[in-house]
């Protein structure tokens, strides 16, 4: 049985270099990866010159939703694939916000954009059709925010819309530039920001809303009330609804594995200020859901601030908090202030920066400063643990690249250490900085094996936080076997495409259940395989555009900081790579491990 | 004993967290997904930061949608709000226009308008207790 809903395949095509565009029917992908990653996928190996300049015009990025997308609660999720300039590899990065809902809505299946402009241009794509705009004037406006309440007022579809730019950090090319939609939610990690600066495409502009024919109506209204059911009365999402992400650093910090001051410690002494408890209480403002998500997990703080010249003038302004943005700009630059992590947010977003990479790279910048690997001149500001008003200095410097290190600052933490030093505390992995854990030696690994470099690939921290509960920590073979057993999992549902945070909910079986009323018959078995098809067409890429194992450097500050399961042991996290070496050739040669079912 | 005549009521837009649930719910009255067939809509009031607006039939007692149609095609609802005759409209969008609150959607395909028939079922996937269902009373 095809899918229903024949608009789903279509696929929009934009060629920036000659300002072209073309739809194809590929409803066969669909069918045979569900959407998402393993859609994107596939159309990267497709489209991608193996030897393309990431930012370069034969860079290709590719935009795509799946096949639960605008069907079913908590399938909110946009993926974005492109050859990331801050990695050099595969980049693999998920927003939510409005963007998956409106490509839906405006009749796409996925967004295929290739070549460069020469002048800034945005897009706007509705009814499956993309109009090229002028976005000269809004090249270097200063704030994200602005180019966001410009946009809001010419585009159509309030409501049914996703607003993507970038701001000046993409345009001046910094390595690590996000890409912002609806000012808070962020397609964040390894460079889309500056891939699309280089394209000179400062936003796109997404939106519709359109009839979703269904194969079984009956059956879907069934399906979709037992999932709404299950996604508003379940105690994981109302954690995340109450608290948001940040409603976990308590008890990362208190079992040691909140990692401070560019993981010198795993304790930070002034958690519970920046806490979800602590921020819920003192300056949450409102709580927000990305389209189609009953849960509403981004929570947004208000500042309020008095103006130098005028007695009681003040601006309120908003900025969303998030655990990642917590650790990467508060316990990693030893910021305590809820004040002054909000404000550092804030200016992060401004400049359209991707927060856990600035974060991380700043604190490798402050320990190498300290040290003396790089002098006042070099720094211009003097960095110090917890002064949040210089680290806002820094955000700006490292988009205005006005000297040597500055401009190195922009390429990362690990280009950075190359040159000026202090290797061992620059923390990256595969070139991208580390999320916000430091529970054990799966935490990590999966960082270095995770095939788009995420917390969320695989999530070892989240094993390590369970292994804690066993008396024994596994070995690293069966630690690697489980990695990557979840991660082949978790690409099924970043093709659907799912939120993580719901991923209790839908297992196996129910996928199974949902996809029948949509036009796709497939078995949880055969679910599961897909899930290895895609994971090892995923590393295939990965090879080819240059991934190696032995490339892969374990920043030598891991050893050194106590995490919850003790100190981590060199030899056995080198095991464990060259244990994954093996298992990965296996996968690549086309032998797809028989699948466990899931419990 | 007659049945209860209700209509649907914005309890308050501040606890709107933008989720789409209800237009979603709204849709899948007729025996297909999407968003084409929704009556309720739901926008931010200029960036998400600022709120919801949640965009829905009032159930005017003296609706100005009826008023203007060239057709009769809304007639007054017992309890407010209109009822469409689909045969007789013409597709002209004047209802559309008439509404101060922007609550006639417009059906693209079958190019008419939607109108709320306060059923309820927005309010029963709402999660956050933003819309009810109210008795009218006193009503003709």
């Amino acid at each position: 049985m095809p899918i229903a809903d024949r608009d789903l395949g279509r696929i929009l095509y934009v060629d920036l270099t000659r300002k072209k565009q073309w739809t194809e029917d590929r409803l066969d992908l669909f069918e045979k990866y569900l959407g998402g990653t393993g859609v994107a996928t596939r159309l990267l190996l497709e489209e991608l010159p193996r030897n393309a300049d990431p930012l370069g015009p034969d860079n290709v990025i590719v935009f795509a939703i799946g096949v639960m997308t605008a069907m079913y609660p908590t399938a909110s999720k946009t993926v974005a694939m492109f050859r990331s300039p801050l990695t050099g590899n595969l980049g693999e990065s998920h927003a939510g916000g409005r963007s998956a809902v409106a490509m839906r809505m405006a009749g796409l299946g996925a967004v295929v954009i290739k070549g460069a402009s020469k002048t800034p241009i945005y897009l706007s794509i509705k009814n499956g059709k993309a109009e090229f705009k002028d976005a000269t004037a809004l090249w270097g406006v200063r704030s994200t925010y602005t180019v966001g309440r410009v946009l809001r007022e010419r585009e159509p579809w309030p409501g049914t819309r996703s607003i993507m730019r970038i701001g000046r950090a993409g345009e001046r090319l910094v390595r690590y530039a996000g890409v912002v939609t609806e000012t808070y939610r962020h397609f964040g990690r390894l460079g889309l920001g500056a891939v699309m600066g280089a394209k000179k495409l400062k936003a796109i502009v997404i939106g519709g809303r359109r009839r979703i024919k269904l194969a079984e109506p009956k059956k879907y209204k069934e399906i979709y009330k037992e999932l709404y059911d299950k996604a508003v009365k379940t105690p994981l999402m109302r954690k995340y609804h109450d608290l948001g992400t940040p409603a976990n650093i308590l008890f990362l910090n208190k079992i040691g594995a909140f990692p401070t001051r560019n993981l010198t410690s795993s304790r930070f002494e002034d958690a519970h200020r920046i806490s979800g408890e602590h921020m819920a209480e003192t300056r949450l403002a409102r709580r927000v859901a990305c389209s189609h998500c009953p849960v509403a997990c981004i929570h947004i703080a208000s500042i309020r601030q008095e103006y130098p010249h005028e007695k009681y003038f003040y601006t309120t302004r908003y900025v969303s908090y998030d655990y990642e943005p917590t650790y990467s700009l508060g316990s990693m630059l030893g910021i305590g202030d809820e004040e002054g992590l909000l404000r550092l947010i804030e200016e992060v977003e401004v400049q359209g920066l991707d927060a856990i990479s600035t974060g991380v790279v700043l604190a490798w910048a402050t320990e190498a400063y300290i040290r003396g690997l790089v002098s006042g001149r070099d720094t211009i500001v003097q960095p110090s643990w917890g002064d949040w008003e210089t680290y806002i200095e820094m955000v700006r410097l490292i988009v205005d690249q006005p000297n040597e290190f500055y401009k190195t600052l922009a390429l990362g933490s690990e280009e950075a250490a190359r040159k000026y030093g202090g290797i061992d505390f620059a923390m990256a992995f595969g070139r991208n900085e580390m999320p916000g854990y430091h529970v054990g030696p799966a935490t990590h690994l999966g960082y270095l094996i995770g095939a788009r470099h995420s917390h969320l690939d695989n999530a070892g921290y989240s094993y390590d936080e369970k292994k804690l509960k066993e008396n024994e920590y596994p070995p690293p073979e069966k630690v690697v076997d489980d990695l990557m057993e979840e991660e082949a999992w978790r690409q099924i549902l970043s093709s659907l495409v799912i939120c993580f945070f719901a991923r209790g909910i839908y297992k196996p079986g129910i996928v199974a259940e949902a996809l029948k009323p949509l036009g796709v018959r497939m078995s949880e078995e055969e679910i599961l395989k897909l899930g290895w098809r895609i994971y090892s067409e995923k590393y295939r890429l990965k090879f080819e555009l240059g991934f190696r194992i032995e490339d892969l450097r374990i920043p030598r500050r891991i050893y050194e900081t106590l995490t919850p399961h003790g100190m981590i042991r060199e030899e056995y996290m080198e095991e464990a790579l060259s244990y994954f070496k093996e298992r990965i050739a296996e996968i690549i040669g086309q032998n797809i491990p028989s699948p466990k079912p899931q419990v | 004993m007659p049945a209860k005549i209700v209509r649907l009521a914005v309890v308050d837009p501040d606890l709107c967290v933008g989720c789409m649930s209800c237009m979603f719910a709204c849709a899948r009255r007729f025996p297909e997904a999407g968003l084409g067939k929704a009556a309720i809509h739901v926008r931010s009031v200029g960036g998400v930061e600022r709120g919801f607006t949640v965009i829905v039939c009032r159930a005017c007692p003296d609706p100005p949608c009826a008023k203007v149609c060239p057709t009769d095609a809304l007639i007054p609802r017992k309890g407010g709000g209109v009822i469409l005759n689909p045969s007789k409209c013409i597709g002209c969008r004047l209802c559309q226009e008439a509404c101060p609150f922007g609550a006639v959607m417009w059906d693209y395909d079958e190019n008419k308008p939607m109108i709320c028939v306060h059923c309820g079922i927005c309010v029963d996937y709402c999660p956050y207790g933003v819309l009810k269902l109210e008795e009218v009373k006193g009503e003709a």
